[in-house]
C-alpha cells in the first residue's frame, strides 16, 4: 500500500482541517507556496547542505550488539537521531520548516513545546536564520524543564508561559493557535509533529521521512536485506512516521509504534492515544483522541514529557485503522528499566520518550529468532532526562528501605 | 407538484418556521439592527445560565448565543477561557445543555443558537446532536472548527433538521471564498470583525465596514458582525451598518466580576438594556 493524503489533507477518515475561518487563507497559502517552494531545487539544496553540515546528517545506524546478547534473541540496530544536532529528530523538521518561513518572508516563527526539545530545536533554527522566535511552553512544564527554557534564551528565543488549562503541551499549542490567528500576516506557525491542520501532518512526516530513508539504505547494507520490524516511540508521532513511511509498501516489514502506558491503562494515567482513545475532532484534525463521554479533551499522562499528548498524528490513526502498522504499549517502569539498560550496555543514554521504542524492542527481540532483525528509532538523547531519573530513582530506593 | 416545487415549497417552509429567518426578516423590515448577547452555559451554574438568558430576552436581546463550553478553545480569548473553565468544573456538558434549553424554550420567543466546538458534538454523534437539539427548539449552531468543506458531515444532519449552521466569514477570507459562505451560510453571515481570538476591544478594526457592506452585497443573507465589540458605542457604530452585533466577553466579565448570582443576573440585563439603547 502507499500511505498518501487525498487532496483535503485526509488519510481514510483521519486529517483534515478543522480549523476557525481566520486560519483558512493561511493555510491554503501555506499549501500553495509549500508546493512551489519545496520544489524549487534552490531550497532543496539549501536544506540539504544545512541537514549535512549543520545538522550532522546521515545519522549512524549503530548495531546494539551487547544488548542483543542480553536479550538472546534478534539483533537490535539503533537509528542515532539522538547524534543529530541538538540531540534529537526535532532538528529536521525545523530546518525544513524554519527555511520554509524564510522563504515564504515570514519574519516571526512562533512554536509550542512540552518538555523543551521542539521549542530548544526551533529556537536554535531562528537563531541560524535569523528570524525572531516565541516558543509556547505550559507553565507547569516550564518548571519542570527550567534548564530548557535558558537554552532557548540563551539562542534568542522568548518562552511564554501559558497559564490557561492544564498548563501543559495542549494548552501550549492552544495559545500558539490563538497567536497565529491573531498575527497570521507575518508570522509561521512551526508546529512540532504531525498534528494540526492539513497540511502540516503530511510536511512534517515529509521533512521526517530522511530518518526512514537513511535507515533503509544503512541496514540493506549491513545486513543484506531489510529489517522484520521497524520501532518507534509515537507521542504525537514525528519520529516514529518519519521512520515507517520509507517503508510503508515493504510488506514484509512490520511496523510498530510504541505508545507511553504511562502508570498503565487502567490507573487512566497514559498517554496511550491510538491503543485507547476514540476519534475525535481535536487541534485541527480529525484523528483518535483521548475525550470523555461529553467530547472533552482529558491530559494525557507519561514519564516523558515529550509523549504526553492526548492527540496522535492522523497518518498513524489510518496506518492502525488498515492494519498496515500495529501500536503497542511501554509504561513507565518499563521505560525507565530500558533506560537504563541502555547506558549499561551500549554507553548510550537514551531519551525517555525513545527508551519506550527500546523497552518494546527488548521485549520483541527475546522472541525472535538470532537471525531477525529489529529497527529501533533512537529518537533523542538523554541528557535532559538526566534530573528526572535520579529523582524518580532516588524516591525509589528511600521507599524500599526498611 | 413537480419534485423542484416539492423541494422548494419545502425550502421555503423551512425558512419561515426558523425563528432566526423570522426575527432578522421583521428587524429588517423595521430597519433595526440584531442584538445577539452571547454568555457560556453553566457559568457559574447552569439556573444562573437560565435566569440570564431569560433577563437578556426580556431587555431587548433578539438571538441568543449559549456558549458550550469546551476543554481547548482554540478561537477564544482569556476571557470566555476562563468561563469555559468554570463551567467545565461545574460539570456542564452539551446534553446537560440541551436540557436546560428544554427548560426555558416556552419562555423565550427569541431564536436560540448554540455556540461550540465540534468535538463534543462529534462524542455525542452528528445526527443523534441534531436530533436532540431539534427537539428541545434549538434554532441555529456555530461551530468555528467546522468549515463547510470538512464539516459538512457534523452539519448536514442539523440543518436538514432545520436548525440553521451559522458559518463564519474573516478579514483574511478570499473573495472566492466568500460568496461560497455567504451560500453556504443559513441564517446569518458571522463576519469576524478582528484578524484574532474573541474578547473586547478598546478599537473596532479599521476597513471593517466596506468588508461587511461588501458581504450584504453578495445576496439578501444578513452579516452580523462579532468578536471585539464590547461597549454601547462600538455597538451602535457598527449597528448603523451590520445587520447584526454580537457581544460575548464584555458580558461574560460581568458575570465573572459579579459579587452573587443575583448581582451577575441583573448586570447583564442592565448592560442589554445599554446595549440595546445606543443600537437604537
Amino acid at each position: 500500500m502507499k500511505s498518501e493524503p487525498d487532496e483535503r489533507g485526509m488519510f481514510g477518515q483521519f486529517g483534515g482541517r478543522f480549523v476557525p475561518e481566520m486560519l483558512i487563507s493561511a493555510l491554503d497559502d501555506l499549501v500553495e507556496q509549500s508546493e512551489k517552494i519545496l520544489a524549487d531545487p534552490g531550497y532543496q539544496k539549501e536544506l540539504d547542505d544545512l541537514l549535512r553540515d549543520y545538522a550532522g546528517r546521515a545519522t549512524p545506524l549503530t548495531f546494539a550488539a551487547r544488548l542483543t546478547e542480553r536479550q538472546g534473541g534478534a539483533k537490535i540496530y539503533l537509528k542515532r537521531e539522538d547524534l543529530a544536532h541538538t540531540g534529537a529528530h526535532k532538528i529536521n523538521n525545523v530546518l525544513g520548516q524554519s527555511l520554509l518561513a524564510k522563504y515564504m518572508g515570514k519574519k516571526r516563527v512562533i512554536a509550542e513545546t512540552g518538555a523543551g526539545q521542539h521549542g530548544v530545536a526551533s529556537a536554535t533554527a531562528a537563531a541560524l536564520l535569523g528570524l525572531e522566535c516565541d516558543v509556547y511552553m505550559g507553565a507547569e512544564d516550564m518548571r519542570r524543564q527550567s534548564l530548557n527554557v535558558f537554552r532557548m534564551e540563551l539562542l534568542g528565543a522568548r518562552c511564554i508561559a501559558v497559564e490557561s488549562g492544564s498548563m501543559t503541551l495542549k494548552d501550549a499549542i492552544n495559545e500558539a493557535m490563538r497567536d497565529w490567528v491573531t498575527n497570521v500576516e507575518n508570522t509561521y506557525y512551526m508546529i512540532g509533529s504531525v498534528m494540526g491542520p492539513h497540511p502540516y501532518p503530511t510536511m512534517v512526516r515529509n521533512f521526517q521521512r530522511i530518518i526512514g530513508v537513511e535507515a533503509r539504505a544503512q541496514i540493506l547494507k549491513a545486513e543484506g536485506r531489510l529489517p522484520d520490524v521497524a520501532i518507534a516511540c509515537v507521542g504525537g508521532g514525528s519520529n516514529a512516521i518519519g521512520l515507517f513511511h520509507p517503508f510503508v509498501e515493504d510488506d514484509e516489514v512490520a511496523l510498530v509504534g510504541v505508545e507511553p502506558g504511562g502508570e498503565g491503562l487502567q490507573s487512566g494515567r497514559h498517554g496511550a492515544t491510538i491503543s485507547a482513545g476514540v476519534p475525535g475532532i481535536f487541534h485541527g484534525k480529525r484523528t483518535l483522541v483521548l475525550s470523555d463521554d461529553d467530547g472533552q479533551i482529558f491530559p494525557a499522562h507519561s514519564v516523558s514529557a515529550g509523549l504526553d499528548y492526548p492527540g496522535s498524528g492522523p497518518e498513524h490513526a489510518h496506518l492502525r485503522e488498515v492494519g498496515r502498522a500495529q501500536y503497542e504499549m511501554a509504561t513507565d517502569d518499563e521505560a525507565l528499566e530500558a533506560f537504563q539498560i541502555l547506558s549499561l550496555t551500549e554507553g548510550i543514554i537514551p531519551a525517555l520518550e525513545s527508551s519506550h521504542a527500546i523497552a518494546h524492542a527488548m521485549k520483541m527481540a527475546k522472541e525472535m529468532p538470532k537471525d531477525g532483525i529489529i529497527l529501533v528509532n533512537l529518537s533523542g538523547r538523554g541528557d535532559k532526562d538526566v534530573d528526572e531519573v535520579r529523582s524518580i530513582l532516588s524516591a525509589r530506593e528511600g521507599e524500599s528501605q526498611p | 407538484m413537480s419534485d423542484r416545487n416539492i423541494a422548494m415549497s419545502e425550502a421555503s417552509g423551512a425558512a419561515k418556521t426558523n425563528r432566526i429567518d423570522q426575527r432578522l426578516a421583521k428587524l429588517r423590515e423595521e430597519g433595526g439592527t440584531a442584538l445577539i448577547p452571547f454568555i457560556t452555559a453553566g457559568d457559574p451554574n447552569m439556573e444562573t445560565t437560565e435566569a440570564i438568558i431569560l433577563v437578556m430576552a426580556e431587555a431587548g436581546a433578539d438571538v441568543i448565543e449559549i456558549g458550550v463550553p469546551f476543554s481547548d478553545p482554540t478561537a477564544e480569548g482569556p476571557t470566555i477561557q476562563r468561563s469555559s473553565k468554570r463551567a467545565l468544573e461545574q460539570g456542564t456538558s452539551l446534553r446537560g445543555i440541551l436540557q436546560m434549553v428544554a427548560r426555558i424554550r416556552d419562555r423565550v420567543e427569541q431564536p436560540l443558537v448554540l455556540m461550540g466546538y465540534a468535538n463534543p458534538v462529534h462524542a455525542m454523534g452528528a445526527e443523534a446532536f441534531a436530533a436532540a437539539a431539534a427537539e428541545v427548539g434549538v434554532d441555529g449552531i456555530i461551530i468555528p472548527d467546522l468549515t463547510p468543506e470538512d464539516g459538512a458531515a457534523y452539519l448536514d444532519p442539523s440543518r436538514d433538521a432545520g436548525i440553521h449552521p451559522i458559518l463564519l466569514a474573516a478579514p483574511t477570507t478570499r473573495a472566492d471564498r466568500l460568496e461560497m459562505l455567504v451560500k453556504e451560510t443559513r441564517g446569518f453571515l458571522y463576519y469576524v470583525s478582528v484578524q484574532g481570538v474573541t474578547g473586547a476591544r478598546s478599537d473596532v478594526a479599521d476597513g471593517i465596514e466596506a468588508k461587511v457592506k461588501h458581504a450584504q452585497s453578495l445576496s439578501d443573507m444578513p452579516v452580523c458582525v462579532g468578536f471585539g465589540v464590547g461597549t454601547p458605542e462600538q455597538a451602535a457604530t457598527i449597528g448603523a451598518y451590520a445587520d447584526g452585533v454580537v457581544v460575548g466577553s464584555a458580558i461574560v466579565d460581568l458575570i465573572e466580576a459579579a459579587d452573587s448570582d443575583a448581582s451577575a443576573v441583573d448586570d447583564v440585563g442592565r448592560f442589554i438594556s445599554e446595549l440595546k439603547a445606543a443600537m437604537s
